[in-house]
């Protein structure tokens, strides 16, 4: 514990770094014709996306991810919500059939996702500039390098071996899908009727981030007081 | 707790010592407006918005609730001259006025139609602070099928009156979003304020 209190974590980023910009617009026009030509259609046809079907392949996959959270739990020095998670993924591998349902949401265990961005943030690495990456959407410099390593320390991918692990790939593309139709009215509100797209998923990307990291308005100079001004 | 605790307020001397001494001169909340204060305002908007999002209206007639209850408790002149940034500096009082009004109405439609998703779900106010100059009231919303999420409004007085002028989901906040909106739409448009105003109306 006493390391968490010595470690100095990274400051939120209070301006948006996008020095790529131009590249960046080209790989987010190319990703809206992705979402356009397969995702949104395909997403529409199955529907809200909450059927027991769906909602049964999130729960999968998202318990999937659980060991790799508590791994960063750990190398974040964040025990409690390591233990929290541990206990989460026992209580859904097993009552909850192998992930397919959530009992331990029910049980006061929610998950606790985290992912090495979050450890990078934790150990004190800045955000570095804005990405959009190809499929995969927007990022930072950091977060980039936190997908590349957890992808390596995923535990997961010690113990299962194919077919097994192409059944666990299967799942994570089925619920990419399933994600796409949940949030359809918020993503089609941004990418097919903002002014400029690019802008407000950079935004909303980098707000939600810094959110998500332990970010606070009380502190956060993007909350203005617009009585100031 | 205790590191919890550490952590912000290493962030709150952070933050001091990089406003330097403008931090000091900032003013406190005024005394007229509570944390109460605050916390009612959002607790009975809230039981307005959940009334609607349970009343099984139509999309339409749902716009017209949603625009009531902006109107009535949000700061829309303050939301709308924040949302058209600079470009606000130059536009006459008429321009403003019929900007304002337009936006209104936009604004509505656009967060009406996504309390869409609220339907079946409620709102529920669990605390409120004081923070900078204004409060935050912290809400969560509780949506079928769905986790909970944070929903936080930030509540003032220096209207005159006690309104909202802020709605902070997950983090996401309004006033720069529509910033961002508002500016790439008139950039569109050459920089033309009447021509906003009139597709705004629509939009």
């Amino acid at each position: 514990m006493l390391a968490v209190a010595g470690c100095a974590k990274a400051p939120i980023a209070s301006q948006v770094s996008d020095p790529a910009e131009t590249f960046n617009r080209k790989v987010f026009a190319f990703n809206v014709g992705v979402d356009k030509a397969v995702l949104q259609p395909v997403a529409s046809a199955a529907g809200s996306g909450r059927g027991p079907i769906l909602t049964g392949v999130h729960n999968f996959a998202s318990n999937l991810d659980t060991p790799g959270d508590i791994v960063n739990n750990v190398l974040q020095l964040r025990l409690m919500r390591a233990a929290r998670n541990t206990l989460r993924f026992a209580v859904n591998s097993t009552a909850g059939v192998g992930g397919l349902f959530d009992p331990s949401t029910a049980l006061g265990l929610p998950a606790l996702e985290t992912d090495f961005g979050e450890t990078l943030y934790v150990w004190g690495v800045g955000e570095g500039n804005y990405q959009m990456l190809p499929l995969l959407g927007p990022s930072t410099e950091r977060d980039t390098a936190g997908i590349l390593v957890d992808y390596a320390i995923n535990p997961l991918r010690f113990v299962l071996k194919s077919p097994e692990s192409d059944y666990v790939t299967g799942a994570k593309v089925v619920d990419k899908i399933g994600s796409r139709a949940r949030h359809s009215d918020t993503v089609d509100s941004i990418l097919y009727e903002s002014a400029d797209p690019y802008a407000q998923a950079r935004l909303l990307y980098l707000q939600n981030r810094h959110y998500t990291l332990g970010g606070d308005s009380a502190t956060d100079e993007n909350f203005e007081d617009p009585y100031a001004q | 707790m205790h590191n919890n605790h550490s952590m912000m307020s290493r962030r709150r001397f952070a933050a001091g010592f990089a406003l330097g001494s403008v931090a000091l001169a900032l003013p406190l909340p005024s005394l007229a407006l509570t944390v109460d204060d605050a916390k009612d305002l959002i607790g009975k908007a809230v039981a307005e918005i959940n009334t609607t999002i349970a009343s099984g209206k139509s999309q339409t007639a749902m716009y017209g609730d949603f625009e009531r209850i902006f109107s009535r408790y949000a700061d829309v002149p303050t939301i709308a001259r924040s949302a058209l940034g600079v470009a606000s500096k130059k536009a006459s009082a008429a321009q403003m006025a019929s900007f304002t009004k337009a936006f209104q109405g936009y604004i509505s439609r656009k967060y009406g139609s996504r309390f869409r998703e609220f339907i079946g779900g409620s709102i529920e106010v669990t605390d409120a602070r004081a923070i900078k100059s204004y409060y935050e009231v912290i809400s969560v919303a509780h949506l079928k099928g769905q986790a909970p999420f944070d929903l936080r409004w930030h509540v003032s007085d220096k209207s005159g009156k006690n309104l909202f002028f802020n709605i902070i989901i997950e983090g996401v906040n309004m006033l720069a979003s529509e910033r961002t909106e508002i500016g790439a739409m008139l950039d569109k448009r050459g920089g033309d304020l009447d021509a906003l105003i009139g597709d705004l109306k629509t939009a």
